[in-house]
């Protein structure tokens, strides 16, 4: 957590290996700079605030033509064939979170992943998430700016301010 | 042939007063930017019409050298000059002049060894036109696709870093924007390779006829400039584009805009 413009973004970014840094990220003791770009990103996944679509079809962006995950973000099957212009802010963020899930990343870089949603999707995507770690064993790392959900969701809080971790405080779940 | 006076070039030189006046009631400017380009016209002309004369008294191929860098340094500057968002530093000179000089100078040599085969090669006469015009076509080329390349990834910045973070090689999240450009770049000598003698007469065909040569010789050589340019701006565009995207990416794969600088501002 920390208030606009404290870095949590770059931080992200830059785990991810998209902007030079002057850090090193590690998973499991292998330095990023001995993996391949590509693969550790997909490892290493980041989920952006605002997601881009490049192609027509939502079922473009995805690998495989079956995606988890669908039905319990409240989508049809049929999604994959619209249009991507024709959906909404909360539904191409679900289907972005969705979209990086199938890559089956074992640390998940989230900024903000619920910022456009209404409550009970909100509900549905921390609950997924939470699957997901527990059945992969995944990290996640997760920038939010709701206190609650911070409390709902996470082991421990980082805060941040002015580009630097300020403090390191236990959440209430654990 | 019918020989020119400088009377006839002042008749049409009125002409183009004529046009700077009445550009100039729709816009001050723009009548006296015509009048500087006539001006320039006339002038650099002039300057490569007295540098060829003394170069084909003087054949050598020294003199052929410097005047062909010239001729790539200055289609250099002009390629970086024309980009709106161009490569900081060296490198959108260095890749536009390098691509340039490859492409130009393999094919305008090519062609003056295995298909005109004059003796020597260098002769001015043919090495001269030749080269100017293969550089002048790969510089627009080059200038258009290197433009195309820098302003789309810019705009879509967004959809790049959205498929390198989905694990995407940079020439998997760039392909698109490589495609474009490359298509962009060799649209206009499609374009004149498709209108050629239905729509417009060639500007060195029509020169040739106009000197005195018989129509069939001149379309011969004008069918082979064509394919020289073709041959010249693609091979050109190809390795600009290549060489542009390769920079716009480092060797960890993240696309690199802050490598671009920032366009002069809008007026």
């Amino acid at each position: 957590m920390g208030p606009s413009g404290a870095g949590k973004t770059r931080l992200l970014r830059a785990i991810a290996d998209l902007d030079p840094h002057g850090g090193e990220a590690f998973l499991d003791g292998v330095s990023s700079h001995q993996v391949p770009a590509p693969e550790w990103r997909r490892q290493v996944a980041l989920l952006p605030a605002e997601s881009h679509w490049w192609s027509e079809r939502v079922g473009e962006h995805f690998a495989a033509g079956d995606v988890a995950g669908l039905q319990f973000l409240g989508f049809e099957p049929d999604v994959l064939g619209w249009s991507v212009a024709r959906l909404s802010s909360g539904e191409r963020q679900r289907l972005a979170l969705l979209r990086v899930l199938a890559l089956v990343p074992r640390v998940l870089l989230l900024d903000e992943p619920t910022a456009n949603l209404d409550p009970a999707n909100i509900e549905r995507v921390e609950t997924l998430l939470i699957d997901y770690r527990c059945a992969r064993s995944a990290a996640l790392l997760w920038v939010s700016h709701d206190a609650a959900q911070a409390a709902r969701v996470g082991q421990r809080m980082l805060r941040m301010e002015k580009g630097r971790l300020d403090a390191d405080r236990p959440g209430i779940r654990q | 042939m019918i020989r020119l006076t400088a009377v006839d070039l002042a008749v049409a030189a009125l002409l183009v007063l004529v046009l700077a006046a009445l550009s100039a009631r729709v816009q001050r400017s723009l009548g006296s930017r015509i009048l500087v380009a006539a001006l320039r016209t006339t002038v650099q002309l002039l300057l490569i019409g007295l540098i060829l004369k003394a170069l084909f008294a003087h054949v050598h191929l020294l003199w052929m050298a410097l005047l062909s860098m010239v001729m790539l340094l200055v289609a250099g500057r002009e390629v970086t000059a024309r980009q709106h968002r161009r490569f900081a530093g060296w490198w959108g000179f260095g890749m536009g002049t390098v691509s340039m000089f490859l492409s130009s100078f393999a094919v305008t040599i090519f062609a003056l060894v295995v298909i005109i085969g004059n003796q020597p090669w260098y002769a001015p006469q043919y090495a001269i036109p030749l080269l100017g015009m293969l550089l002048g076509n790969t510089m627009n080329g080059i200038s258009i696709a290197m433009d195309r390349l820098t302003e789309a990834a810019w705009q879509q910045r967004g959809q790049i870093e959205a498929r390198l973070m989905l694990g995407h090689s940079w020439e998997q999240a760039s392909g698109a924007l490589r495609r474009d450009a490359v298509r962009g770049g060799l649209i206009p000598i499609i374009n004149a390779m498709s209108a050629a003698g239905l729509v417009s007469l060639p500007g060195m065909m029509t020169g040739q006829i106009l000197a005195g040569s018989p129509p069939v010789e001149a379309v011969k050589y004008q069918i082979l400039i064509m394919f020289l340019i073709a041959v010249g701006t693609g091979l050109g565009t190809l390795a600009a584009v290549w060489a542009s995207s390769r920079r716009l990416f480092d060797e960890r794969q993240r696309l690199r805009l802050d490598r671009l600088r920032a366009p002069p501002a809008e007026r």
